[in-house]
């Protein structure tokens, strides 16, 4: 309705007020989640998977079920196995045994399921699993609308040639995208920094670029890995913010990863623990702090 | 009683009569005369979205008949709560159309002072921002009875809040909508019969010492106001304005609401509190007025800037604002500009000044306007100097927030100026500034007390402030309560000399005790100091440990030394100390519109204050520092005391220009 102003700007010439339709609500128009599973279903189902490097066991039969609607952490300490499963679930490494199962409907309801392990990164990130990376992997060398541009690519349906010369529907799904990144941009308050290089931009703000890229992909569920990883208090806690943020408004399942207890045992509904590549434990995150092996891999036994 | 001076209205500039208008009365006329023409335009999504004249009529006539179905009747009023927006506007102006006034609530105002204002103004409906403010109110409601429907224009997060009470913006339009369809001619009306002397805006006065009072200010009030200032300073339909202090202050309502409705300007509303700085260099305003702090936070960001530049940067800034600055001093006291002035000014300008004007926004400006408080002259001079028409405005809420201000030829850095057409002005004989015109206020809501001491039977405003008359112009001291006498029997007040100390760069907040011996607390300026600290390789952790830097305390020392140069003897600062925390309006130590409060400090920091009196080294203090996982400890910070008797600056450094924060 209101997306319009954008495409008059893109074009260079200020239409006629009159002539823009007026912006009446400041709600949002996208949806961010494109999952269609019901809230409280099983979306991401880890069954016996192992994983080994040469003689190194980097996870051995780990399961465990994400379920719609929450935000489930995957802790452990260094070593544990956690970028490992990650990395799995995003197609980068293929595990020698188990299964990753993503569940899907269609828009008429009907289900069907995925097995991750076996598909390649680019049919996975078309399934809608995006995910953010521990050492940002952004383009430094591009502004941070380009580079949340980019995330959009997965849903970019034209041809080389229209794209090239920017006609006709190339150029009205570029302005919608726009639109769409617009929206994420307002939600992690990204506004002061639209046009700068990322590669100019605080750690902290890298970050939430991070994840911003990940929401342009409009995930079906939301890969975080160590979102948190060398920040100090106050930006972990703006970033535990923006996390709610993304799951409470907007209804993204994220499963995430962390070696910091601390925050994430705040913002997640369900932690698994893993310790060299085995699951410890498993449950809400009162029961996992009451688990004694837990207890003991994070302190260390007497 | 001493003689009274009254501001002319200069004869070549009759300019238009407002202030038998009302503000729904004008905006019906710009809807009508430049229709299509953008009133309004907030930065959205990455771009400018204009609501023109028209739209903005037709959505003021939709929330006002949505405001009469929630029960808003003749002479009520509403509050609003939020940042700047257009919607704060839409409904302002929509409630005054149905014959209601508005009240506007710092957006940053703690659950006690929202229930204050609501209590007292009685409001049935609050306009509300978003969640965070919703969130506050939810809280408020039980506290205060006769508040019935919540207004909110950002929905983000309100999703799922199921109150009642609590309704969209846009669905509060649509049922105005709806509510109108039986009613034809019933909005033009109520706009028909809205009288001039209707109570239009009401403003909070910022309560340093109590709680705000909350003065009513009519449609002839605030009219006659921009039409007096206008007259002096002409404003246009071609100039902008951005508006990004908050509207609950009257000097955002002043220009924003009363010279923009009255003249047709258009408003820009910026995207984020963040993005305030870029957004108001991509409008380039034509006017601004803001607090001192505003052009403070200039200057520290230029001292900044120019310091990391290189050295011929630095040298051709130097030169450029030299001659800029002899420009200045010839043109603010209308001496004639010669030739070969004028073409160096050209090329100072080019080359120097004009870079570092398009930096800060003010490009574009014609005027600009401090007020609210103080602001050094030294601030002043650099403006002036980079080509900025910086001028001072005094008045108070009860008078509109104008009552002198100075002339464009005519700037003396130490005044406020001279009063405003349909001004008249005196000095009591105990030295108060007394006001009269047609903008004094009509009274306090639900405080006749107040009102009958503020405005005396003929009419004129007690201010309260100390001043006298300078040449025609007129100087105010301070509050008069504040006045103090020194040994020496120099009428001074501890403002004065914090000033003189605030204009460091590295001086944030300044508070000085005694009238024998003057002293000190002085929180540094953490943006600057840190900047120097890095400069000079100087490790550091917290705030707190910066302000205990033995070097920091140097840096300061020379400063506050700078300080005492420009003071007679007897009021010179004696000692000071470095606070190890700012004032922050959350702790109550200082306002939202950034005002000390003296009497909160002084028993907070009783111990401080009675140790420098002593001239004791160094004070010990504990405080309580609460961690995030909840657990807290309590430390003490022991603070050094610097005497500044016999103090000398090193001989060999250079004295630090104005713009820069190096020597």
């Amino acid at each position: 309705m209101y997306g319009q102003p954008i495409a008059t700007c893109v074009l260079g010439h200020i239409r006629h007020p009159e002539e823009v339709p007026r912006l009446l609500t400041r709600a949002y128009r996208f949806p961010l989640n494109s999952s269609r599973v019901p809230v409280g279903e099983p979306l991401l189902e880890v069954r016996d998977v192992s994983l080994r490097f040469g003689g190194i066991t980097a996870l051995s039969e780990v399961s465990f079920t994400v379920v719609q609607g929450h935000v489930h952490a995957v802790i452990g300490p260094n070593g544990a196995g956690k970028s490992s499963l990650l990395n799995c679930a995003s197609g980068l490494y293929r595990p020698q045994a188990g299964q990753i199962l993503l569940h899907s409907r269609d828009e008429h309801g009907a289900a069907s399921t995925h097995d991750l392990a076996k598909l390649k990164p680019h049919r996975i990130a078309r399934l809608g699993v995006a995910r953010s990376f521990q050492n940002i992997e952004l383009f430094s060398h591009l502004t941070l609308l380009e580079n949340l541009m980019l995330g959009r690519h997965v849903h970019m349906r034209h041809g080389l040639l229209p794209s090239m010369v920017w006609f006709g529907p190339a150029r009205n799904q570029e302005v919608r995208h726009r639109e769409f990144v617009e929206e994420v941009i307002d939600l992690l308050q990204l506004q002061a920094f639209r046009n700068h290089h990322v590669g100019s931009l605080a750690y902290g703000i890298q970050k939430r670029v991070e994840l911003g890229r990940a929401l342009c992909v409009e995930p079906a569920l939301l890969l975080l890995d160590e979102p948190m990883a060398g920040m100090n208090a106050e930006e972990k806690e703006d970033m535990a913010r923006y996390i709610l943020d993304v799951h409470e408004l907007r209804g993204v399942s994220v499963m995430l990863i962390e070696h910091d207890m601390g925050v994430v045992m705040d913002i997640s509904n369900r932690v698994s623990v893993l310790d060299f590549g085995r699951l410890i434990g498993d449950g809400t995150p009162d029961e996992v702090r009451a688990n004694e092996a837990v207890v003991e891999a994070y302190l260390g036994a007497d | 009683m001493s003689e009274v001076m009254t501001g002319e209205r200069p004869a070549a500039a009759s300019g238009q009569d407002s202030s038998s208008k009302t503000f729904p009365r004008l905006l019906t006329e710009r809807a009508a005369e430049r229709p299509k023409d953008v009133a309004l335009q907030e930065k959205l999504y990455g771009i400018w979205q204009p609501i023109s004249w028209q739209e903005y009529a037709a959505r003021v006539r939709d929330f006002g008949h949505g405001l009469a179905s929630l029960g808003v009747t003749r002479g009520a009023i509403i509050a609003v709560l939020g940042d700047n927006r257009p919607e704060w506007l839409i409904a302002e102006v929509a409630a005054q159309s149905i014959g209601a006034a508005v009240v506007g609530i710092y957006p940053t105002s703690l659950d006690e002072e929202i229930i204050h204002i609501l209590s007292v103004s009685k409001a049935k409906v609050v306009v509300a921002e978003d969640q965070e403010q919703v969130d506050k109110l939810i809280r408020v409601k039980p506290m205060v009875p006769h508040l019935e429907s919540v207004i909110f224009y950002d929905p983000h997060g309100l999703e799922t809040y199921t109150e009642p009470w609590l309704m969209e913006f846009s669905s509060v339009e649509t049922r105005g909508r709806e509510w109108a369809e039986g009613r034809p001619g019933w909005f033009e009306e109520e706009v028909a019969k809205g009288d001039p002397d209707d109570v239009a805006v009401v403003c909070t006065t910022s309560g340093t010492t109590s709680r705000p009072k909350l003065g009513q200010l009519t449609h002839r009030n605030l009219l006659s106001m921009a039409d007096n200032l206008t007259s002096i300073d002409p404003l246009g339909p071609k100039d902008r304005f951005v508006s990004f202090l908050p509207l609950a202050w009257i000097g955002e309502q002043m220009i924003a609401v009363a010279c923009g409705l009255s003249r047709g300007m258009t408003l820009s509303f910026p995207e984020d509190a963040s993005t305030q700085r870029s957004d108001l260099r991509e409008i380039g305003p034509h006017v601004m007025f803001s607090p001192p702090r505003i052009w403070e936070s200039m200057l520290s960001e230029v001292q900044v800037r120019i310091d990391e530049a290189g050295w011929l940067k630095r040298k051709v800034f130097g030169l450029g604002y030299d001659i800029g600055d002899r420009v200045a001093e010839r043109r603010v006291r209308g001496q004639r500009i010669g030739v070969g002035s004028r073409v160096m000014q050209k090329l100072a300008d080019w080359v120097a000044l004009r870079p570092v004007r398009d930096q800060l926004g003010l490009t574009r400006i014609r005027r600009c306007y401090t007020g609210g408080a103080p602001l050094g002259p030294d601030v002043f001079r650099f403006f002036h100097a980079i080509g900025v028409n910086l001028k001072q405005i005094y008045g108070q809420t009860e008078i509109c927030g104008i009552a002198v201000v100075h002339h464009d030829d005519d700037v003396r850095f130490h005044t406020v100026g001279v009063p405003i057409p349909q001004t008249e002005l005196k000095i009591s004989d105990d030295g108060e500034i007394l006001l009269r015109s047609p903008s004094v206020f009509v009274g306090y809501v639900g405080n006749e007390a107040a009102t009958t001491e503020a405005i005396d039977a003929d009419g004129w405003l007690h201010t309260g402030d100390a001043g006298y008359l300078d040449e025609g112009h007129l100087v105010v001291i301070d509050r008069a309560k504040d006045v103090l006498t020194s040994a020496d029997g120099t009428r001074f007040s501890s403002a004065f000399i914090e000033n003189k100390l605030k204009f460091s760069p590295y001086v944030e907040e300044a508070v000085v005790f005694g009238t024998d011996e003057i002293t000190a607390m002085i929180t540094i300026d953490a943006m600057t100091v840190g900047s120097w600290a890095e400069n000079e390789h100087l490790t550091y952790t917290t705030y707190t440990d910066l302000a205990q830097k033995k070097e920091v305390y140097e840096l300061l020392t020379d400063e506050v030394h700078r300080a005492n140069a420009d003071l007679p003897d007897s009021i010179k600062v004696r000692r000071f100390l470095l606070l190890f925390k700012q004032l922050d309006p959350d702790d109550d130590e200082i306002t939202r519109t950034r005002k000390v409060r003296r009497n909160v400090i002084a028993e907070r920091y009783a111990d401080l204050i009675e140790a420098l009196e002593r001239a004791d080294d160094s004070v010990s203090i504990t405080n309580t520092v609460t961690y995030q996982d909840g657990t807290s400890v309590k430390r003490t910070i022991v603070l050094r005391i610097r005497d500044l008797d016999g103090y000398e600056p090193p001989k060999h450094k250079n004295v630090r220009p104005v713009w820069s924060g190096r020597r």
